[in-house]
């Protein structure tokens, strides 16, 4: 297969309120950042790839219209991909794809949410006709999973607590992180109140406004570049239902099908071994435990073992979202994203005060919907 | 249904001194590198991809280079009485903007029309401000607009005012539900009280409600008829308020598991601490007085717990 690599990338400083920035603005601050990082000229970018969240949050339909002048489309070619909350890592591998089938040589992909435009627990309670009138939320979605999680494995009531705190501290050394709480304690996060029993308000993602970019080139393009670039070893996308009979949502067919998949095109076979830093979407903290048990970095009802242990902190065996991941800051289209994103910036070198010293090999991962669709890819400094 | 929210809409250094240019009836257009003027204004440089930051007056008064009828107008548009849709090049500018032009009559439009703004009386800095156009030749005074394309450079934005930051743009959609076969005999066996489930011909799961197999693709079968009672296989509770939310918090929502069923339906868990909900929990449907039904999920109002031992984990443990 064709080689591909992410040249740069780009974030903006994500926010609860944006309200400096248009949409348009907002995609270029990530997508001007991300030019400067790849050293790249708008004429070299062959084509965009466009990814958001459902068009309710914002209330305008098929952005892509209307942005495409902005974000540099007009004259090239111009995708829009939406696979919900796993959308900005959907982008990312479509852009990946183009350069792989040999149709292009840069692609641009950018993601982005202005959550602030609208409301997205809102957005997301609108329940069609003839259903009971139960609305919980987006928490309240995935709190019985959790719930079902700490159950089947006797998971210590704490641990959701250590990867919030684990995730803000990260957060505070992330300039462009929402949330940053370097003062965050185990004690302040389960004091903090219960929103959907079990999740408390600190194991909670915020509602931000953000956006980021990345430039993927070819192998000629990755070659001619005079920094590191991060080479996309292998990528995997993989969807369920959102519901049938017999889904196991804390341990969801797809996420472990794409997971499966993924070492095996990378040619590793012992992640957790082999794996230097992984950016995983975490929007709640006790997701953290579930997907490192889906994403095959140890054995069912395992995970949580690693986490209390504190080896996916930053000089753990396995550092889990050192830029602070969702747990921090959640421009929910662009949030896949910036977890491939952050996982190339550790292989670059280029993750600053987050950096993960030594970082070869990083994964990162997102997924959306009701556990439906998952995306992740690995990257690595050799390809 | 309805579904309605008041979006607002950041507008950024271009588009927040546009909204200002309306509120003091003054169009604003955006100069870009290649020298054209784009009204309404483009926030970046289509050519150079730079941001433009050359925003130039543009008449008021325009001509119409293309139009059609609209007879019947809808929600939300312009005007509530027949108008014209135009695109309107204004004195000055290069581009054209789509707008409705109150001619009256579909026999008063022509395309090289001349046209007018018409100012809404309040303005407010959004882009409602620009009401609509009218036929130039009207009997009402020359109202809008200054020069054509004299440039204010970067003092348009001062000479109109602060910038506008925030526009509340309200949207309303209006959905009509058209029911399945299998959401037809679902909804019809609660208006007598009962609940129904279909099987999977497949794969032999019993839905409910019943609907096409979301793992095998293919039409449900058999009907069968499930309990009102089933077992709380997992459930959060609800501490925190949001928009849109229908009960104060705190409730308890469940995933329960009818007898009968392969998969849990959610409901309400009433009538006990929130704090004594537990998995593997007997419950037990309770109905809403027998003249309020009707055919719709709402016949139940919550489910109660019925007393019985907990079901045992493992009889769940598949459902969760």
């Amino acid at each position: 297969m064709r080689r591909a690599a992410v040249l740069g990338t780009g974030q903006t400083q994500h926010r609860s309120r944006r309200t400096d920035v248009s949409m348009a603005g907002l995609c270029r601050e990530a997508i001007d950042r991300a030019l400067t990082d790849s050293d790249t000229d708008w004429s070299q970018i062959d084509a965009v790839v466009l990814g958001k969240a459902p068009d309710l949050f914002e209330g305008v339909m098929m952005p892509e219209l209307f942005l495409a002048d902005a974000i540099g489309a007009a004259g090239k070619p111009l995708l829009r991909v939406h696979t919900a909350g796993s959308v900005g890592g959907a982008t990312a591998l479509v852009a990946t794809s183009l350069i792989r089938a040999g149709v292009h040589r840069r692609v641009l992909a950018v993601a982005f949410e202005k959550q602030s435009e609208s409301n997205a627990m809102w957005a997301l309670s609108i329940q069609p006709p003839f259903s009971a009138p139960i609305g919980a939320g987006a928490g309240g979605y995935f709190a019985p999973h959790i719930r079902s999680y700490i159950r089947r494995f006797g998971v210590p009531e704490h641990v959701g607590a250590l990867v919030a705190v684990k995730d803000r501290r990260n957060g505070a050394l992330n300039p462009y992180a929402h949330l940053r709480q370097p003062d965050i304690t185990p004690e302040s996060v389960r004091s903090s109140p219960m929103l959907w029993d079990p999740i408390r308000y600190d194991e909670t993602c915020p509602s931000s406004d953000g956006a980021c970019a990345v430039v993927i080139g070819d192998q000629a393009a990755a070659e001619s570049s005079s920094d590191q670039v991060a080479w996309i070893r292998a990528t995997a996308m993989r969807t369920e239902p959102t519901s049938y009979s017999g889904k196991d949502h804390v341990n969801p067919r797809a996420g472990a099908l794409a997971a499966r998949a993924l070492w095996a095109a990378a040619g590793i076979s012992d992640p957790l071994d082999e794996v230097d830093v992984a950016e995983i979407y975490v929007p709640f903290s006790w997701f953290e435990p579930m997907w490192l048990e889906n994403l095959g970095f140890t054995g069912p009802g395992q995970g949580w073992k690693l986490t209390e242990a504190g080896e996916t902190g930053i000089g753990g065996r396995l550092p889990v979202n050192p830029s602070g991941g969702v747990l921090c800051s959640n421009p929910i289209g662009a949030s896949g994203l910036l977890r491939f994103a952050e996982a190339a910036m550790q292989v670059m070198g280029r993750a600053g005060a987050h950096q993960v010293a030594g970082a070869g090999t990083a994964l990162g991962h997102a997924y959306g919907g009701g556990s439906q669709f998952f995306s992740m890819w690995v990257v690595g400094k050799q390809p | 249904m309805t579904i309605a929210f008041d979006y607002t809409r950041s507008l950024g250094p271009v588009l927040g001194r546009f909204m200002a240019g309306l509120r003091d009836r003054r169009v604003l257009g955006a100069r870009t590198s290649d020298g054209r003027v784009h009204v309404p204004p483009l926030e970046f440089d289509p050519v150079t991809h730079k941001p433009v930051t050359d925003l130039v007056e543009v008449s008021g008064a325009g001509t119409v280079v293309s139009w059609t009828w609209s007879p019947h107008p809808l929600e939300g548009q312009p005007l509530d009485r027949p108008f014209g849709w135009a695109l309107i090049r204004l004195d000055g500018a290069d581009t054209t903007m789509i707008h409705a032009v109150d001619a009256g009559a579909e026999t008063r439009m022509r395309t090289g029309m001349r046209v007018r703004a018409r100012w809404a009386a309040d303005r407010t800095g959004h882009i409602r401000d620009l009401a609509c156009f009218e036929p130039a030749g009207s009997s009402v005074g020359s109202s809008a607009g200054s020069s054509a394309g004299s440039a204010v450079g970067s003092s348009a934005g001062e000479a109109a005012g602060e910038p506008v930051r925030i526009m509340v743009t309200p949207i309303r959609l209006h959905y009509r539900h058209t029911t399945s076969d299998e959401e037809d005999h679902y909804l019809r066996a609660l208006a007598d009280g009962r609940l129904i489930g279909q099987r999977c011909p497949a794969c032999r799961k019993v839905y409910v409600p019943p609907r096409v197999c979301p793992a095998d693709g293919v039409a449900p079968g058999e009907v069968v008829a499930v309990s009102d009672r089933g077992t709380v296989t997992t459930f959060c509770v609800v501490n925190v308020p949001f928009a849109g939310q229908r009960l104060d918090p705190p409730y308890v929502v469940a995933q329960v598991l009818l007898d009968g069923a392969d998969i849990p339906v959610p409901h309400l868990i009433l009538g006990l601490d929130a704090a004594q909900v537990r998995m593997g929990m007997r419950v037990a449907a309770v109905w809403r007085d027998r003249a309020q039904w009707s055919a719709t999920p709402e016949n139940i109002a919550h489910f109660e717990p019925t007393g019985e031992p907990d079901a045992g984990y493992e009889s769940y443990a598949e459902h969760l």
